[in-house]
């Protein structure tokens, strides 16, 4: 499973990111990437317009708003 | 009936009976105005947000958009601005949203129109608002607001300024418009609540300066003080606000409570209001992000047309409410 965060570098972000990597690792999920990316184009090529936005696979699964850990282990697990 | 007065009694409680102030002495008064007006604020900061949060999740920018393009002219600046009350605007989002627009679409006089009242029209400003001046005051704010984010984005429409846009806006492919992301009510209230909490914290301090401050100026500084200095009949007074509202964004939090009691000193409501359109619709942070996908000249013409749109309100104000 490939775990992307798209975000244009802001604080809000990047505390995705982290909180991200903390529950991949919480989670122990094997063979899991979690990248931090700040292309905005390829934000608005996915469809979205806020940022952060936090991709499954290729899915976006959360956009524009930071949601605290447990939630993004819930998307997570939903998503494998 | 006030329906504040249940927080006057228990202010008043408070100031008088829990720390023992003499009434009508003027430490009892600007402590008692402090705690009145910081309870109300706070109150009416999570309600209102809590609120706008919950209809903001059935309406993300993502659907916004969608309803946008299919618009007409006209018709579609004053969605574009209507829908532009409920969005909260965060420079993290403005590249994004700028560009999601225009590369689906969406015109660009409608997307001045939502750039204008995005962040113009935003809750923050209207509790405060709301709080310190009453509701008349509130939907004044909000229609001027409106008048002057669809007229602006009109009128940029009009310039056909397509050429002021960084070229690599127009030659980007959208490859999914059925993005929406499923969310449940459970999903919404805690998406809610996370957001008025993020916003709450983000403003208690500069709120609570503001209104200690106010508090302190309300009880000590003599009313019409500042009339003499500011009056309506002043020609430069509404221009002067603005001007000095343009770098004031990041703090528009706490510098409305102050702006509230600086009314009640003396300054005409319609520089008063001018004021706060250029706190909040004219950011310096967001004009420099916007600087990554148009020309400096597009900026320039954004920012004085919503310039010279608030003057003439505050201006117009000043003449019809006194």
């Amino acid at each position: 499973m490939t775990i992307q965060v798209l975000g244009s570098g802001c604080p809000t972000c990047k505390k995705l990111f982290e909180l991200t990597k903390q529950a991949v690792k919480e989670l122990t999920l094997k063979e899991t990437k979690v990248e931090y990316l700040t292309d905005i184009q390829k934000i608005v090529e996915m469809g979205m317009m806020s940022s952060p936005v936090l991709v499954i696979d290729g899915k976006p699964v959360l956009a524009g708003f930071l949601p605290d850990k447990e939630k993004i282990k819930e998307i997570i697990k939903k998503s494998a | 009936m006030d329906i504040f007065y249940p927080i006057k009694i228990f202010a008043d409680w408070l100031t008088y009976d829990v720390l023992g102030l003499a009434p009508k002495k003027i430490l009892a008064e600007a402590v008692n105005f402090f705690l009145y007006d910081t309870i109300k604020i706070f109150l009416l900061l999570s309600v209102i947000i809590f609120v706008v949060s919950v209809i903001r999740s059935f309406l993300p920018p993502e659907k916004i958009r969608r309803f946008l393009s299919r618009k007409n002219i006209y018709l579609g600046n004053l969605l574009a601005a209507l829908l532009g009350i409920i969005t909260p605007f965060c420079t993290c989002s403005a590249i994004p949203l700028f560009l999601g627009f225009i590369e689906a679409g969406v015109p660009m006089g409608i997307t001045f129109s939502f750039l204008t009242a995005s962040p113009m029209i935003n809750e923050v400003a209207l509790v405060l608002l709301l709080g310190m001046f009453g509701w008349e005051i509130a939907l004044l704010y909000i229609a001027s607001g409106l008048t002057i984010a669809i007229l602006s984005g009109i009128f940029i429409g009009k310039l056909k300024a397509e050429k002021l846009v960084e070229k690599f806006v127009f030659n980007g492919k959208i490859k999914n418009f059925q993005s929406d992301i499923e969310m449940k009510w459970k999903d919404r209230i805690a998406y809610a609540r996370k957001y008025t909490a993020d916003i709450i914290k983000k403003v208690w301090l500069y709120i609570l300066l503001g209104i200690g401050l106010g508090a302190w100026i309300h009880g000590y500084v003599p009313a019409d003080f500042l009339a003499q200095y500011t009056s309506a009949d002043k020609w430069y007074a509404v221009p002067l606000a603005v001007l000095i509202g343009i770098p004031l964004y990041s703090n528009a939090a706490g510098v409305i409570p102050l702006v509230g009691v600086l009314a009640e000193k003396g300054i005409a409501m319609g520089t008063t209001l001018a004021f706060m359109m250029a706190v909040t619709g004219l950011s310096l942070p967001e004009f420099l992000i916007l600087k990554k996908v148009m020309k400096t000249k597009l900026i320039l013409i954004f920012a004085s047309v919503v310039g010279a749109g608030i003057i003439f309100t505050g201006c117009l104000f000043n003449l019809i409410l006194k």
